[in-house]
């Protein structure tokens, strides 16, 4: 990353390229976290928008206490969280989502308290084959993992967006998400574990796919 | 804290930790030693890897790029809000 308190004193002096610059850079990932927010709803260029307003009201004040970047999405974060609870209240409750709460492991996964070894694996998962090589089915496959994260509850999404899509630190995605890290890691061990569970009838061994 | 004889049910939890570097040194040490033996937990953290690095390949997959309009505008904004005269303020 480019110094950031050079950028922010260009920003300051009123530097239209470096603040364009900016623009160009976070409004892709701050698109993709909007998103998960908004549920399909629109106005997520209006978010974006609200969001850099937001930006450049609080630019004299930024301390650099964290990145930029990390600052910016996190003002989208609670822009987008504003504008989700303001249509959550014109969309029924059960258009948003139900997903997410589907079990990490099948049903009968672990043995129960009178197995011999209760929490242990009464049948573990099925292994998974090799990533394809031909194209398309590793499209296939890249669609799974998209069609997954967009099915995870809002949160969930935005961190493994964040930390898994966009390569984030840990501590960058606590700090623009407003939790602590031990928090942020749970939150991400959810939707990764939920993730994960999407892609077992893509990648399971075919032999191995349970009924 | 991870027991010395942890449950799989137990470990599957603890995998994201696992893979964050977050786990204190006896506990990964003991994740390690259950990972040696369990095929199934070992196949679940090999496919979180898999899910992991997946994820990663969506961002070339799909660039969201500014919207032009937005862009604009925002660019507008921006010559406002330097034109304002705040440097002169506190």
């Amino acid at each position: 990353m480019v110094d950031e308190d050079v950028l922010v004193a260009a920003l300051r002096r009123g530097d239209e390229r470096a603040f364009a610059a900016l623009v160009d850079a976070v409004t892709p990932v701050l698109r993709r976290v909007v998103r998960g927010y908004l549920r399909g709803t629109d106005g997520v260029d209006d978010v974006v928008q609200e969001t850099w307003l937001a930006v450049l009201v609080g630019l004299d004040r930024f301390e650099g206490r964290s990145a930029l970047r990390t600052w910016v999405v996190g003002i989208g974060v609670n822009v987008a969280r504003r504008h989700a609870a303001r249509a959550a209240r014109l969309v029924p409750v059960a258009a948003v989502g139900e997903q997410g709460r589907r079990p990490a492991f099948a049903p009968g996964s672990f043995q129960g308290p009178d197995g011999a070894d209760p929490g242990h694996w009464l049948s573990a998962p099925p292994s998974w084959r090799d990533l394809p090589e031909d194209a398309a089915l590793a499209a296939e496959t890249l669609a799974a993992v998209g069609r997954a994260l967009e099915a995870l509850p809002p949160a969930q999404r935005a961190g493994v967006t964040l930390r898994d899509v966009e390569g984030w630190t840990g501590p960058e995605v606590a700090a623009a998400l407003g939790l602590t890290e031990a928090n942020q890691r749970v939150l991400l061990h959810r939707g990764r574990l939920a993730v994960r569970r999407a892609l077992e009838p893509v990648l399971s061994t075919p032999e191995e796919v349970r009924p | 804290m991870i027991a010395d004889d942890p449950a799989c049910r137990d470990v599957v939890e603890v995998l994201t930790e696992y893979l964050e570097g977050a786990l204190d040194p006896a506990d990964a040490a003991r994740l390690e030693v259950h990972l040696a033996e369990c095929d199934g937990c070992a196949s679940v953290l090999a496919q979180l890897r898999t899910t992991v690095a997946l994820a990663g390949r969506l961002r070339a997959a799909d660039v969201d790029a500014v919207d032009p309009r937005v862009r604009a505008d925002l660019l507008e904004a921006f010559r406002r809000w330097s034109g304002t005269g705040r440097d002169d303020g506190p």
